[in-house]
């Protein structure tokens, strides 16, 4: 036919590269604009925090919040770091927090600047990303109490701040909370929200919801009653507190409240089902993770083992411990109630994350939270009613035989039920749970959830307790070990909707660091022994890995740089419950020791020393 | 022939009476605390002493305390009663300290350890002042000496305490476990 085009063809074509270079045009746009956003020392203000629940979307390049976003995904959508290049991976630059304990706090980047906050004394750094070698930007000393160390179950961790709104927002082990200015690290506010003679402490990272800064106390092994509070991000004025036992009123219990199960509903069951008065020194407490929907206005977070430990001192249900529950951030009133293991026996306290997805189930879109739990399973919630619509054992259970899900109730195994006087063996998972606090991350792109988390199981022997404000309330004598296998540690891709596990990474030592999943299809976690690893999102191949100077317990972030490069960073530092043995010094001849902890980790002090340090990784510049 | 004298029978009985009574003369005459003078000692929080020379000279009831095996017996029940159990473990350790190791963070010496239980410490050891008497306090203090094998062998509680396993510094540090566990592996490497 020759060059001979017909009329509407060529203009059809001309309609393309038209288009195309609109497309181009936009492109570059895109791209200039979004280096703009990140210019040096830019602290942009954050018109509204992301929420995707389970789609890729832009990406800001910032970590304003541990968790990423408010569904808690933890995934970045940033690739230029993926699984061809991560090789090459190499540390830009490091800093030494100058603190030998725990660090399980994720990293903040907002505009030019990363902030971090250490375990007790929880200094916080500002570090300025826009000049070679990050140096200190500003630094502030809380100057907590020294005694509130005692009184910390599991070494004197801090999990992460919280920006908002020109503010880095931190809560102290001794139990405070302080708005500082983003800019020059100065005290706007501080709030003192916990009393350490009653054996309050604040370990968990604060999330801050229309312009509410909401945070939980710590205290489960020392009889304190848990609450959530929450405070004016501006001022530090409390607006209100739940507490999680006790009446209805203290709940913040009301009309609005409409649990999915019979077994949550009722009046005053923070009372009623507790002997006389043992609400008071209940426990369920709040040192996890919150996720917030905003188009169901809700917040949700998970509540504390009750206390003591021995289930003997406390018949019942003991509401509102170990269970989930859904409130209006405006006011605080509850909306629903989940609990995950009434009458806990184990210590299997339900404050694991919350990740908010929308996933496709039984023929149609729900809107779910997913919660890998401590006792084992990996439940699927309707967010919007509470309702248990699946919960799957990821690891060996023999503490439980399942979920009812007609009644909602869990299935507890007599068999491996504590008793005062009598050892009981081989219970798993053990009092850790099958997953501690360790935060989960899902990448949009695999529809994987990547749980780092253990495989142990313990003896448990319970004795009665006395209670003493300011001293422990535990009342059992506990050895952990690993279970089938002997790798304590494992990291789990877990398919939510198939309901099984895609692949598994096994690890000798207790997994005890945060997940990060990447637009790279990369997911990222961290050892015991100081490994930190990038391996391939869709099969589990480790791609990369780097060791530090310590043990990693912390959660990794990603960011993009003031230079428009990808970043990966990551804390340093072993301890936590799983690492106390080093960071705690302790003798772990004791197989008792750390709430039986070191039973399992007798060979720690041979792996690893302690020590804070952040470590930021790049791919080299090509010149 | 002997058996059939019923004297003599009685004689041998009463001997090996005297006999199993002789050996646990190694244990000590019980007193059951009536006797003990009141009051606690004089505390010396450090080594260094600029100008005054030396150090205080030992508190008499210490020795007395932890030679009783019915002190520290009482003290081990303490331990637990007083939740001391729920931060140090069996000695172990945990939100606290290590006891059953050899280092001591504010003095090994019976004194020391009446006045951190007494008054507590700045770094989270919580006083005891008027939540336990004088003497619980020197029976506690008695077994916290017993769990870091520092007292005599006959009144330590360590047997039931810490289940076989000698003091840190009486025996050499054990091969650490798991040392021979395999490598860290990716299942799909």
């Amino acid at each position: 036919m020759g060059d001979k085009v017909a009329e509407p063809e060529r203009r059809r074509r001309w309609w393309w590269i038209g288009a195309l270079v609109v497309l181009l045009l936009a492109v570059v746009a895109a791209v200039i604009l979004s280096r703009n956003t990140s210019s040096p020392g830019a602290t942009q203000k954050i018109a509204s925090a992301p929420f995707q629940p389970g789609a890729p979307g832009e990406d800001d390049g910032q970590w304003t919040m541990p968790a990423k976003d408010y569904a808690s995904t933890r995934y970045s959508a940033l690739n230029q770091i993926n699984v061809s290049n991560v090789g090459a991976l190499r540390p830009e630059f490091t800093f030494s927090t100058g603190v030998n304990k725990g660090h399980e706090a994720a990293p903040i980047v907002v505009g030019g600047t990363m902030y971090i906050v250490t375990p007790f004394p929880n200094q916080v750094f500002a570090l300025d990303l826009t000049r070679p070698g990050a140096p200190l930007k500003w630094s502030y000393s809380p100057k907590p109490k020294s005694a509130a160390q005692g009184v910390a179950c599991c070494d004197v961790v801090n999990r992460g701040a919280v920006y908002s709104d020109g503010k880095i927002i931190i809560a102290t082990l001794d139990g405070a909370v302080i708005g500082l200015n983003a800019e020059t690290g100065s005290e706007a506010w501080r709030t003192q929200l916990g009393d350490i003679n009653r054996g309050e402490t604040i370990t968990m990272a604060p999330l801050v919801v229309k312009g509410k800064v909401l945070v939980g106390n710590s205290g489960g092994e020392m009889g304190v009653r848990g609450w959530l509070t929450a405070l004016d991000a501006g001022s530090g004025s409390v607006a209100w507190r739940a507490y999680n036992t006790g009446p209805d009123k203290d709940v913040l219990i009301g009309a609005d409240f409409k649990p999915f199960y019979a077994m949550d509903r009722g009046t005053d069951l923070g009372v009623k089902t507790w002997p006389p008065e043992a609400w008071r020194t209940g426990g369920a407490t709040v040192w996890g993770w919150i996720s917030y929907d905003p188009e169901l206005n809700l917040i949700y977070y998970g509540t504390g083992n009750p206390g003591p430990w021995n289930a003997e001192q406390r018949p019942g249900d003991n509401k509102w411990s170990s269970g989930i529950f859904a409130r209006d951030p405006d006011t605080g009133q509850a909306r629903w109630f989940y609990q995950i293991s009434p009458h806990d026996l184990h210590d299997y306290d339900a404050i694991n994350e919350n990740v908010l997805l929308d996933l496709p189930i039984g023929g149609k879109v729900r809107k779910v939270l997913v919660r890998p739990e401590r006792n084992g399973y990996v439940y699927v919630i309707d967010r919007a009613s509470g309702q248990v619509l699946s919960a799957d054992p990821f690891v060996y259970v023999n503490s439980s035989q399942g979920v009812d899900l007609r009644t909602g109730r869990l299935k507890p195994n007599k068999d491996k039920e504590p008793q005062v006087g009598k050892v009981v063996r081989e219970i798993c998972p053990s009092a850790n749970g099958a997953k501690d606090w360790n935060p989960s991350a899902w990448s949009p792109r695999t529809r994987l959830l990547y749980l780092p988390h253990v495989n142990m199981c313990m003896d448990w022997q319970s004795a009665e307790v006395n209670y003493i404000a300011g001293t422990p309330y535990v009342g059992a004598e506990v050895r952990m070990y690993g279970g089938a296998g002997g790798n304590r540690g494992v990291f789990t891709a877990w398919d939510p909707v198939k309901r099984t596990k895609a692949w598994e990474i096994k690890e000798d030592l207790p997994l005890w660091s945060g997940a990060l999943a990447t637009g790279g299809d990369l997911v990222f976690y961290g050892t015991m022994e100081g490994w930190f690893k990038a391996v391939d999102a869709s099969n589990g191949r480790v791609l990369w890995q780097f060791k530090t100077s310590s043990g990693i317990i912390g959660q990794p972030i990603s960011y993009r740089g003031p230079d428009g490069r990808q970043y990966i960073a990551i804390l340093s530092g072993v301890g936590g419950w799983a690492g106390a043995v080093v960071s705690g010094n302790l003798d772990p001849r004791d197989p008792t020791a750390a709430l039986g902890m070191a039973n399992a980790t007798q060979d720690l002090k041979q792996k690893t020393t302690t020590g804070g340090t952040l470590y930021v990784f790049a791919l080299p510049v090509h010149r | 022939m002997s058996l059939r004298c019923p004297s003599t029978g009685k004689a041998l009985l009463a001997l090996a009476a005297v006999a199993a009574l002789a050996g646990g003369c190694d244990r000590e005459r019980r007193d059951l605390g009536a006797s003990m003078p009141e009051g606690g000692p004089q505390i010396q929080t450090t080594d260094l002493t600029p100008g005054r020379g030396g150090v205080l000279p030992p508190d008499p009831r210490g020795q007395l305390y932890e030679k009783s095996a019915y002190h520290v017996s009482e003290g081990s029940r303490l331990f637990r009663w007083y939740n001391c159990s729920g931060c140090h473990a069996n000695g172990g350790g945990g939100m606290g300290p290590a006891l059953i190791d050899d280092e001591w963070r504010y003095g090994s010496s019976i004194e020391q350890i009446y006045g951190t239980i007494l008054e507590g410490r700045p770094n989270g050891m919580p006083s005891f002042r008027g939540k336990a008497t004088e003497q619980q306090i020197w029976q506690l203090a008695a077994y916290v000496r017993s769990l870091g094998g520092e007292t005599p062998q006959a009144s330590s509680s360590r047997r039931e305490a810490m289940r076989s396993t000698p003091p840190r510094n009486q025996v050499t540090p054990p091969k650490p476990k798991g040392e021979g566990a395999p490598a860290v592996q990716g299942t799909a490497r």
